[in-house]
C-alpha cells in the first residue's frame, strides 16, 4: 500500500482515509487551493489553508464544513501527519506534505518558483514521492521576468490611451487578476474590474490585501466612463456582447499560453502578455530536483513527455491521469469565471 | 534587423488593415534603401534560397539548447513552427547584434558554398548575436514561410503611400522575376520602364456572389462563362518569347510543352488572361488529371498523350505592345475572338459566354456546370476594366452547391502555425459493412468555437497515440463538403476528393447513421 494512490475518485491516502483535490464527492477532502478543477463541490469535509479559506467557502457556498490551518502547521488524521506549504500559485495556494513512518510525499498542486510580489513564495518540501503537475513542462516555455512584462503592460496601457482606446486586460478571475491589480502602474489611470473579479478582490481585501482601488464595471455605465481606464476581465468575456460597451478598445490577454505565437495569434487578441501562475520549464526541473524526491508522479499538462525527460534523468518517473486542467482551462473558455459570476 | 524586427512585431500585433499599412510606411520612411527593397521581396514571398535545410538547423539547435532529439520534435509539433520552436528552446544570446536585415540576408547567402561544419559554426554565431524577436525573424529567413498577414495588395498599397505612386502602377511594377539581388528599390518602384519582358500583369481576383443574382441588376449588363477548374494564368508573347505565368506569380513555361504553339498563334506583345486545363475531345478533364502533371519533373510523350493541356483564354490584357486593361470588356472579348478565330488551334481555348437573358435562364443554365466539367458560372460585368487583386462589384464568381457526405470522425492531429497546440486536422471514414474506412482529411470549415470543443473532446476520447496523430472513439459525425470526385489508387477507399473541407457538425447524427463508401461509389460513377 502506498502512502497516496491514484483512485477514480482522485488521490487518496488510505492510511488516513482522506482524499487531496478529489473530483468525486467524497468524506474528508485536502484543497491545495480555490481554483474550481482542485476545490470542487459535493465533498462532507473541507480542509485547507487559512488564507485559502475565505475564497473556497465563498465559491462553494460552505458554512461550517470547512476548516483550515497556517502554513507549516502539522494536523494528524489516523496517525498520518500532513502540513500545507507555500505553492506560490496564487494566495493561499498550497503543496499538501503527507508524512507516516518516516515516509514523505509530497502533492504539489499547481504551482510557479518566480515571486509574484503576491502570493506566499513558493517553497521546496525534501521528500521520497513528489507529485507535480506539468502544464508547461516543454523546453518552449520561459517565462520573461516579471518586471519586464509589467513594463510591457504600463506601455500599452499608454498607448491606448494616447490611441483613445479602452485597454482590457483578460486574466483569470482568481490570482491572475489580483497579481496585475498588485503589479501595474496604478498611477496611470483609472482601473475598472468586471464583476467576478471585484467579487474575488474583496475577499482578498477582507483578508487585509492591499491592492489599489478598482471601480466596478456596471451595466448603466457609458463609453465615456471608461475613457483611458484599465478594463480586467475574465477570459470567458473574451468575444461576449459585454466588451462591446468599450468599443474602440485593445484587447491583451495575461497567460502562459501567450508565449507561443499561435496561440497568441489564435485568440485574435491585439496583445499576448506571457503571464503565468504556473510553473515553466526551468522552474519545474528546479523543484522536482530541490525536493530531492526520487519517485515523481506527473500530473496534468504535458505529463507524458514530462515523465519521460525526468525518467531520462535517472528519477523513476510516471505519468498520471487527473482531472486537473491547469491553465488548460483558461484557454478553453474559463469554466472557472462562469462559476464565479454565478 | 531591429527595426525590421519591430515592423514583424507591430504587423503581428494586429488584425486591422490600417494599421499595418500605418506600420509599413513607417518602416518603410526609416529603413536603409537596402533592407526596403528586402522588406519588399521578404513579404511577397520572394525570401533568399535556403542554404541550411531544416533538419540541421533543428539538430544543432538541439544540441546547443541541451535537449534530446525526441523532445525537440515534441516541442515543435506543439509550437507548429520549426524556426520558433528553435528560437524558443536556445539559449538566452551571450551578445545583442544590431546589423541590418541586408546584412543577415547576406550573411545566409554567404553560406552556400561552405562545408556543414562551417555552416553549423557560423549559425551558432548567429545564435550568440541575436535574441527574442531577432532571432525568430533570423530563424524565418533560412526557413521561409514568412506568414505575417500582410497580402500583395495591403503592401502595395503601403508602398503606394510610401512612394506616392499610384496603386495599380505598383501592383504591376512589384510583378514577375525581380529580385533585389539584381534590381534596386528605384528601378522597380519609382522607374517607368522595365527591362523585364517577362512582367505578368497583377490578376483580377472575382468574390462569391454574396446574395441573390437579381442584386446584381439589368443581366444584359454582365456576361456569364463557365467557372472552370484548372490553374489560373497568363501567357505573355513578347520579342518573340513565351511566358507563362501561374496565378502563384510562378513561371511555369516549361510545364506545359504543348503551349510552345503560342509562338505560333499570337503576334509579339500578346498578354492573355485564362485557365491552364487538361483538355480531351472538346471537354475539360478533372482536376486529378492536370494533378498529375504540375506534380511532374519530367514531363513524358506519354504524359503529353494522355492529359494535354489547353489553355481555356478568357481575356486580353495586352493587345499590340499596349496594356488595354482600361478597355471595357466588350472589346477586350471582341479583340480575344478574333484572335481565337484567325488561327483556329487545340491549344487555344476560348471559353464560352452563355447565351441568357434573364436571371432564371442563367440559373438553369447552372444547373448544367457539372456536365461542363466546371465549378458554376463568372459573371462579369461588360463594361468593366481589367482591374488588380481580388475586389467586389464587377466579376462574381457564382458557384454551383458541394457534394456532401456524413461521415465519423477517427483520427485527429493537431495543426500548424495559428493552429499549432489545437486537434484540427481531421481525418473522416464512411461505413463499408460493420468497418469504418477513412476516405479523406479535412481541416477547414469548423468555427473557432467549434474547433476548442472538438479539441477538447479528442483530449478525453483519444485511444491509441501515433507521434503527433491520435485515433479517437468513432463517435463525431460531420458534413463534409466536396467539389469533385475522381478515383484513386493512392487511397485505401479508392477515392480522392476535391476541396474537401467541413460543412457542419452533426451533431443530431448517431454514427450508425454516416454514409457509406457504396454511396461514394455512387457519386464516383455519376459524377468522376
Amino acid at each position: 500500500m502506498n502512502l497516496l494512490e491514484f483512485t477514480a475518485k482522485g488521490i487518496y491516502c488510505p492510511a488516513a482515509d482522506v482524499y487531496l483535490d478529489p473530483w468525486q464527492p467524497v468524506k474528508k477532502a485536502l484543497i491545495t487551493h480555490g481554483h474550481s478543477d482542485h476545490a470542487r463541490w459535493g465533498h462532507e469535509q473541507y480542509l485547507c489553508t487559512t488564507p485559502a479559506e475565505p475564497i473556497i467557502k465563498h465559491r462553494l457556498q460552505l458554512t461550517d464544513n470547512i476548516q483550515s490551518v497556517a502554513f507549516g502547521e502539522t494536523v494528524m488524521i489516523n496517525g498520518v501527519q500532513f502540513s500545507f506549504h507555500p505553492a506560490g500559485h496564487i494566495p493561499g495556494s498550497a503543496q499538501i506534505r503527507v508524512e507516516l513512518n518516516g515516509e514523505v510525499w509530497v502533492f504539489s498542486g499547481d504551482y510557479k518558483l518566480q515571486h509574484d510580489g503576491l502570493s506566499e513564495p513558493f517553497e521546496p518540501v525534501r521528500c521520497h514521492a513528489f507529485i507535480t503537475e506539468s502544464t508547461f513542462g516543454l523546453p518552449v516555455y520561459s517565462w520573461p521576468s516579471q518586471a519586464d512584462v509589467f513594463d510591457e503592460v504600463n506601455r500599452w496601457w499608454r498607448k491606448s490611451q494616447e490611441e483613445g482606446k479602452v485597454a482590457v486586460l483578460a486574466g483569470y478571475a482568481l490570482g491572475k487578476s489580483q497579481r496585475i491589480l498588485k503589479n501595474v502602474d496604478a498611477t496611470l489611470g483609472k482601473i475598472m474590474v468586471h464583476g467576478a473579479i471585484e467579487t474575488v478582490t474583496n475577499i482578498f481585501r477582507e483578508q487585509g490585501m492591499i491592492l489599489p482601488p478598482t471601480v466596478r464595471v456596471l451595466p448603466e455605465m457609458k463609453r465615456a466612463d471608461f475613457e483611458g481606464a484599465l478594463v480586467i476581465c475574465p477570459p470567458s468575456a473574451i468575444g461576449s456582447p459585454w466588451l462591446r460597451k468599450f468599443e474602440p478598445f485593445s484587447l491583451g490577454i495575461a497567460s502562459g499560453w501567450m508565449g507561443l505565437r499561435g496561440t497568441r495569434r489564435r485568440r485574435g487578441a491585439d496583445r499576448g502578455f506571457v503571464l503565468s501562475d504556473h510553473a515553466d520549464w526551468r522552474e519545474l526541473n528546479q523543484a522536482v530536483r530541490e525536493t530531492g524526491a526520487e519517485k515523481v508522479f506527473v500530473t496534468h499538462g504535458y505529463s507524458e513527455i514530462f515523465a519521460r525527460w525526468l525518467t531520462e534523468h535517472g528519477l523513476d518517473a510516471r505519468e498520471v491521469k487527473t482531472q486537473y486542467e491547469g491553465e488548460l482551462s483558461e484557454m478553453a473558455e474559463a469554466t472557472e469565471d462562469k462559476a464565479l459570476e454565478a | 534587423m531591429k527595426r525590421f524586427a519591430q515592423l514583424f512585431t507591430e504587423l503581428d500585433q494586429t488584425t486591422k488593415t490600417l494599421d499595418k499599412i500605418k506600420a509599413l510606411v513607417s518602416y518603410f520612411e526609416v529603413a536603409a534603401t537596402q533592407d526596403r527593397i528586402w522588406t519588399i521581396a521578404i513579404l511577397s514571398h520572394r525570401r533568399p534560397r535556403r542554404t541550411v535545410s531544416a533538419g540541421y538547423l533543428g539538430t544543432w539547435a538541439t544540441e546547443r539548447a541541451g535537449l534530446p532529439m525526441w523532445l525537440f520534435e515534441e516541442s515543435y509539433s506543439v509550437v507548429g513552427d520549426l524556426a520558433e520552436t528553435i528560437s524558443l528552446v536556445l539559449p538566452e544570446p551571450d551578445e545583442r547584434s544590431d546589423e541590418t536585415l541586408t546584412f543577415w540576408i547576406n550573411f545566409i547567402k554567404s553560406l552556400e558554398p561552405m562545408s556543414i561544419e562551417e555552416k553549423k559554426e557560423k549559425i551558432n554565431w548567429a545564435w550568440h548575436r541575436l535574441g527574442g524577436v531577432d532571432r525568430f525573424v533570423f530563424n524565418k529567413l533560412i526557413t521561409g514561410g514568412f506568414r505575417v498577414g500582410v497580402s500583395q495588395q495591403l503592401m502595395v498599397k503601403a508602398l503606394a503611400k510610401y512612394a506616392r505612386v499610384k496603386e495599380n502602377v505598383i501592383a504591376h511594377r512589384l510583378m514577375g522575376n525581380w529580385s533585389p539581388e539584381t534590381t534596386t528599390y528605384e528601378t522597380l518602384v519609382l522607374t517607368e520602364d522595365t527591362q523585364d519582358i517577362s512582367r505578368p500583369y497583377p490578376f483580377y481576383l472575382a468574390y462569391a456572389l454574396e446574395g441573390t443574382v437579381e442584386e446584381l441588376g439589368d443581366p444584359t449588363e454582365w456576361q456569364a462563362e463557365r467557372k472552370w477548374d484548372g490553374i489560373r494564368g497568363q501567357v505573355i508573347v513578347r520579342n518573340g518569347e513565351l511566358f507563362v505565368w501561374s496565378r502563384g506569380e510562378e513561371l511555369v513555361t516549361d510545364k506545359y510543352p504543348e503551349y510552345a504553339a503560342f509562338l505560333e498563334l499570337l503576334p509579339n506583345g500578346t498578354a492573355l488572361d485564362g485557365e491552364i486545363l487538361p483538355f480531351r475531345d472538346g471537354l475539360p478533364l478533372s482536376f486529378n488529371h492536370l494533378q498529375t502533371r504540375i506534380g511532374r519533373k519530367s514531363i513524358t510523350s506519354k504524359l503529353l498523350q494522355e492529359v494535354p493541356v489547353a489553355f481555356v483564354a478568357y481575356d486580353v490584357l495586352e493587345w499590340e505592345g499596349a496594356d488595354v486593361r482600361s478597355w471595357p470588356l466588350t472589346t477586350r472579348r471582341e479583340k480575344l475572338e478574333a484572335l481565337a478565330a484567325t488561327k483556329p488551334h487545340p491549344v487555344l481555348q476560348l471559353s464560352p459566354t452563355i447565351n441568357f437573358s434573364t436571371w432564371d435562364q442563367l440559373r438553369e443554365a447552372r444547373t448544367h456546370s457539372r456536365e461542363y466539367r466546371s465549378e458554376g458560372i463568372m459573371l462579369k460585368r461588360k463594361d468593366s476594366i481589367y482591374r488588380d487583386g481580388r475586389r467586389r462589384g464587377d466579376w462574381w464568381k457564382w458557384k454551383i452547391d458541394p457534394f456532401t457526405i456524413d461521415a465519423v470522425m477517427i483520427y485527429a492531429m493537431s495543426g500548424h502555425g495559428r493552429r499549432a497546440n489545437l486537434y484540427t486536422d481531421y481525418t473522416f471514414a464512411v461505413w463499408s459493412g460493420d468497418q469504418l474506412v477513412p476516405f479523406t482529411k479535412a481541416y477547414s470549415g469548423l468555427t473557432d468555437e467549434e474547433i476548442r470543443e472538438v479539441d477538447r473532446w479528442v483530449k478525453q476520447n483519444t485511444t491509441e497515440r501515433f507521434g503527433p496523430v491520435r485515433s479517437v472513439k468513432p463517435e463525431l459525425v460531420f458534413e463534409i463538403a466536396f467539389e469533385g470526385i475522381a478515383k484513386s489508387t493512392r487511397h485505401k477507399s479508392g477515392i480522392a476528393l476535391r476541396f474537401p473541407r467541413i460543412h457542419r457538425w452533426r451533431k443530431d447524427k448517431a454514427v450508425a447513421e454516416a454514409n457509406t463508401l457504396q454511396d461514394l461509389q455512387q457519386l464516383l460513377n455519376t459524377h468522376g
